[in-house]
């Protein structure tokens, strides 16, 4: 049923609400797309059907008792596989975690739930979200839909490529560095990172904990908005979660009014150094705002030049010790040498199995940023680095309310082509690393298909910390702009996965 | 392990300055743990006071309990530390297999309370200053057994079991500087402090302060240097000696140890240490090496704690009083020697005493109840006297039907035997029992009849003047009677009926 | 090029307790030497007065009231045990003492 799985989550909804389908029908569609295609693709790393359709089926006896517990009761989702569920196992893309099933559900996994929303499966991701290909996946890399050679963005790569390719209506993921908004610009679907602290991280595995966030990966702006309205919210299990809600996203995507937008350029992440089809593409964007009756100013963040620098020194560091747990005593994988060997032996032979070329890479440099005697120049120095990204920040939301990047230098790169250069790799995150290392919401949105290779780009909006519905209306903003000028989303051009 | 040498004590303190370092942990008495919702509880099932978090499960996140915090700045305030108005967690990062993370979650740069003191009296009454350097707060380990090897200790282990129980539990380490000047008495300093550290955490009820539970915990630091000598000598840390008599043969020790090797020419290696109490001396751990770099950091999972000089006042006001100004009240109130007042102290029985006075009974008879007979009782079976199964008001309602004369003492032990048997309350098992003393005098006459008709020359013999004769007559009724009558009541009947 | 030797590596590998080949010391020495040197441009980005945020959004004081929520049973604490043994987990032998 290509119409299922074409339409938005919003359109499902309604389908749904309407009583026009059911939960079953719906959830069977995509179950039986991504069967079939996920081998292309490798999106999902595990999925059950039976389960699915049970929930499905629950949901649909909800309905029938009367009783509507969301707004996006009944349609199904995918989930990152970083995030624990109960009901299937979750790797986080490594295999130290090969076949674990938690012993509880995340709080965003709880919320799915309570909202009656069947889960279709887990998705791949770069191990441990470390990566932006889903190359370091211990499972293989996933394949991006508009090509399948090329990579889909990473590290939350499976729900990308399952989102792009159909295979799943909604998807969450989890961004640290970019790893929801880059996979986002790489296969022409929208992917936001809500302010930190808006979505609780308890359950989702730490990559690095002051940069974390949980947030939506869709096909449009509207459905993300929708699905961050399910999973935000205060949680007290986790002590970084926002005291207060932000409000309904929904809300503000309806409120959506370009008069008197002042947006942001910002200068630092305009010119050098991005594929110029991209480039032309983010021009594009600007254009069409002044042109709809925005004010356009740029923006000056010199520190911006150090953020990558900074990110690469806390990340490695706060995962060093976030990763310090996967020992082979409670959970995960055991390796025990030949001979009489100690627990620091198994600990030692398990997370050399256990762990990839970057994780080993990462956990390293990490522990060499923390210790003693290079802890002020290295994690000590990037945390201050990230005072002066605040304060540029603060400065530039002066003189703008939103400010825009493109989201990624490029388009998406062909498999292998940067696996063997990690400094390579990091700078795919350029863009998207500032609002991970300031806390401030950032969502990336199609803004056209490169000339040079018709690979999808995206263009990134930031607002200030706490201001999600204002990056929600602003987003919206843009998206119409174009589906005006396409007469449909950037998705309706992606390729028949059936036929490839 | 061979015994090392040492020198004698005296010539090691002649010849050396002693300087000392105590860091003492003390486990709280919160319902819950430091960083989760799970119980704080001794003896559970292996196992089953755990959650995501305290197990260190991928994905979960610490949540910080608010009377752990507020429990920590007590302490801090009861040794006049300062609090601090903004600190924040941190990781301390090392690998062991009872840490569930991997890393302890602890206080580094900025602990809640620091810059504090203590006054410590010793046993010939002069006075010494501790400096305390800081508290702060952090959570504690699970449990390691290990099986398999000679006596359960690491060496020879086949393998080693863990129990994530304990792991969460709050614990505050409150560490002192470097005290100097203790000269001779530095043993004793060091387990006197530890005691007072224990009787306060116990008196502001923030810890069940049991020590042979670990509820708290000494890490000993000793150095010597020469007399005069400018630079502190290189030292070593003693780990969890967990009893005061430990502490103070600990210190002893190491002194003795490091004296011998310094004086003939030896340095002191710098390592963690364990003393053993069965065999009466300190074996060297692991060296301390490269592989303590900790790699401490702000914990990100958690927000910075900023007490409010409201709070922080509130917390004031709920202070005890101190256990030195307690004893000392005490002891002027109940008007007991040094020696009698040292004896409860030793023998941990302040607070059972001092129920006892509460509940009417005097204090001499409320110490000799605690420190003679319960004691006895208690050793008899191998248990603490605090754990029998008898409490203060029951030993003074016992004591109040001596006074007033309707049990005798040696009847009292039976009544005591009752009601540590499970008997009910001291009436219940006078009553099931029969034992109260008979004061139907028409009774009494009945079996001092029946006795002098058994002993007719016995009369004779007191109206001759013999009254110890009487005593033969005494010992027939009161065995007549089963014990349960006033002896000298019986000696004064029958002296009457003699005339 | 800066100072991560071969050496420096293997003390890295064992603080993270992580088995290293001789070919991968020598490989990681090179990767994090360039990395490093890169990101050692942070030190001079920052004067004397910056202060360090490790908090995106500044919060403080926030609690948990201290009652007791549902723990798991020993049996869920022990479902993921690669070992276990008396309702504990069980592991080799240790090597030092504590």
């Amino acid at each position: 049923m290509t119409d299922i799985t074409s339409s938005s989550a919003a359109v499902l909804a309604g389908l749904i609400l309407s009583k026009k389908a059911s939960s079953v029908e719906i959830t069977t569609a995509f179950l039986d797309r991504l069967e079939k295609l996920n081998p292309k693709t490798n999106s999902y790393l595990h999925f059950n059907r039976e389960n699915s359709l049970a929930q499905a089926k629950r949901a649909d006896q909800q309905l029938a008792e009367g009783k509507t517990v969301s707004p996006l009761h009944g349609v199904p989702i995918a989930v990152k596989d970083n995030l624990t569920t109960t009901d299937a196992p979750t790797t986080a893309g490594s295999k130290i975690l090969e076949g674990w099933v938690p012993q509880y559900d995340a709080t965003v996994v709880r919320k799915l739930r309570e909202a009656s929303m069947p889960i279709l499966g887990k998705t791949n991701l770069d191990e441990f979200a470390m990566g932006s290909s889903t190359e370091f996946s211990a499972y293989g890399p996933s394949k991006n839909p508009w090509d399948l050679s090329r990579i889909p963005g990473g590290s939350g790569g499976g729900s990308s490529s399952a989102i792009a390719g159909h295979l799943a209506p909604l998807a969450i993921g989890s961004d640290t560095g970019g790893s929801i908004r880059f996979p986002a610009a790489m296969t022409g679907s929208v992917g936001a990172k809500p302010t930190y602290g808006a979505v609780s991280r308890y359950g989702l595995i730490a990559l690095a904990s002051s940069l974390d966030q949980i947030g939506p990966v869709t096909n449009s702006v509207l459905d993300a908005a929708m699905l961050q309205d399910v999973i935000g919210g205060h949680d007290p299990h986790d002590s970084t979660s926002l005291p207060n809600s932000l409000g309904s996203m929904v809300q503000s995507v309806k409120e959506a009014d370009v008069k008197g937008l002042r947006v942001g350029v910002v200068k630092q992440l305009s010119s050098d150094g991005f594929q110029p089809g991209v480039k032309a593409c983010f021009d594009d964007t600007i254009e069409k705002l002044a042109a709809a009756g925005a004010e356009i100013v740029e923006v000056d963040c010199p520190s911006f030049e150090y953020a990558v620098a900074a990110y690469y020194l806390i990340l490695p560091a706060e995962a060093s010790s976030n990763l310090a747990k996967f020992d082979s005593v409670r959970f995960g994988l055991r390796v025990t040498p030949d001979g009489n060997p100690t627990i620091e032996n198994v600990m030692a032979a398990t997370r050399e199995q256990g762990f990839g070329p970057e994780v080993k890479r990462r956990i390293i440099l990490g522990t060499y940023a923390l210790s003693s005697g290079y802890y002020d120049a290295y994690y000590g120095s990037a945390q201050k680095v990230r005072t002066l990204i605040q304060q540029d920040l603060a400065k530039a939301f002066t003189q703008a309310d939103v400010l825009l990047t493109p989201t990624a230098p490029t388009t998406a790169f062909k498999i292998g082509e940067k696996v063997n250069d990690p400094l390579a790799m990091y700078l795919n995150d350029i863009a998207t690393i500032p609002a991970n290392l300031a806390g401030i919401p950032g969502i990336s949105v199609p803004n056209g298909l490169a000339s040079e290779d018709g690979l999808p780009s995206g263009v990134q909006i930031l607002a200030p910390a706490m201001q999600d519905g204002q990056m929600y209306r602003v987003a919206s903003i843009v998206e119409k702009l174009y589906v005006d000028q396409w007469g449909a989303s950037l998705i309706a051009r992606v390729p028949d996965l059936e036929a490839l | 392990m061979a015994k090392e040498q040492l020198m004698s004590y005296e010539d090691a303190i002649e010849r050396f300055e002693v300087v000392i370092g105590l860091e003492v942990h003390v486990e709280l008495n919160t319902v819950s743990k430091m960083f989760c919702g799970c119980a704080n509880n001794f003896g559970s099932e292996p196992n089953t006071n755990v959650c995501p978090t305290c197990l260190g499960l991928p994905g979960s996140l610490p949540a910080v309990n608010r009377k752990a915090v507020e429990s920590s700045i007590a302490i801090g305030l009861a040794l006049d530390c300062q609090i601090a108005p903004n600190g924040r967690f941190a990781r301390k990062n090392y690998f062991y297999p009872d840490l569930a993370k991997n890393f302890q979650t602890s206080q580094f740069d900025e602990p809640i309370a620091f810059e504090g003191e203590i006054s410590i009296e010793l046993e010939t009454g002069e006075v010494f200053m501790v400096p305390i350097e800081r508290a702060h707060m952090e959570e504690d380990a699970g449990k390691l057994t290990h099986v398999g090897g000679a006596t359960g200790r690491i060496q020879g282990a086949e393998y080693s079991l863990v129990d994530y129980n304990r792991a969460g539990v709050p614990l505050v380490e409150i560490v002192t500087k470097p005290i100097y000047g203790a000269l001779d008495k530095a043993p004793e300093l060091a387990a006197t402090y530890v005691r007072a550290i224990r009787d306060i955490v116990k008196s502001m009820n923030v810890s069940d302060a049991k020590m042979e539970r670990g509820n708290v915990r000494c890490d000993a630091n000793v150095s010597l240097r020469e007399k005069g000598a400018e630079k502190l000598g290189t030292r070593t840390e003693t780990k969890n000696v967990n009893s005061l008599k430990s502490i103070e043969n600990t210190v002893r020790y190491e002194i003795q140890r490091q004296a011998f090797i310094l004086a003939a020419g030896g340095k002191i290696i710098q390592e963690t240490r364990h003393w053993h109490e069965d065999r009466g001396h300190t074996s060297a751990g692991r060296p301390k090496s490269d592989a303590d770099d900790y790699r401490y950091f702000p914990e990100p999972d958690l927000v910075p704690v900023q007490p409010s000089e409201e709070w922080i006042e509130e917390i004031r006001l709920t202070l005890t009083e101190k256990p030195s100004d307690r004893r000392k009240r005490l002891q002027d109130a109940w008007g007991f020697a040094d020696l009698e007042f040292r004896d409860v102290l030793n023998s941990d029985l302040l607070d059972e005493i001092e129920a006892t006075v509460a509940a009417g009974a005097s204090p001499q008879s409320a110490r000799k109840w605690w420190t003679g007979e319960l004691a006895r009782l208690a050793n008899a079976q191998q248990l603490a006297v605090q754990d029998l199964p008898i409490t203060p008001e029951q030993v003074a309602s016992i004591q109040k039907l001596i006074d007033s004369g309707e049990l005798t003492d040696r009847i009292a032990r039976d009544v005591v035997a009752g009601v540590l048997a499970g008997e009910g309350e001291p009436a219940e098992v006078i009553e099931s029992r029969g034992l109260k003393i008979v004061t139907d005098e028409g009774a009494l006459i009945a079996a001092i009849d029946k006795a002098l008709a058994s002993q007719p020359d016995v009369m004779e013999k007191i109206r001759d003047g013999k009254l110890q004769a009487a005593g033969a007559v005494i010992g027939a009724v009161m065995q007549e009677m089963r014990g349960q009558a006033d002896a000298a009541r019986v000696r004064e009947l029958i002296l009457e009926r003699a005339k | 090029m800066s100072e991560i030797t071969p050496d420096l590596v293997r003390h890295l590998a064992s603080l993270a307790r992580i088995l290293v080949t001789d070919q991968e010391v020598e490989q990681l020495a090179g990767e994090l030497g360039i990395i490093v040197d890169s990101v050692a441009t942070v030190t001079k980005a920052v004067s004397g007065d910056v202060t360090a945020t490790s908090h995106p959004i500044p919060m403080a004081n926030v609690y948990r009231e201290d009652v007791i929520l549902p723990s798991l049973s020993q049996l869920q604490a022990l479902s993921s045990a690669p070992d276990s043994a008396e309702g504990r987990f069980k592991v080799n032998a240790i090597l030092d003492e504590d």
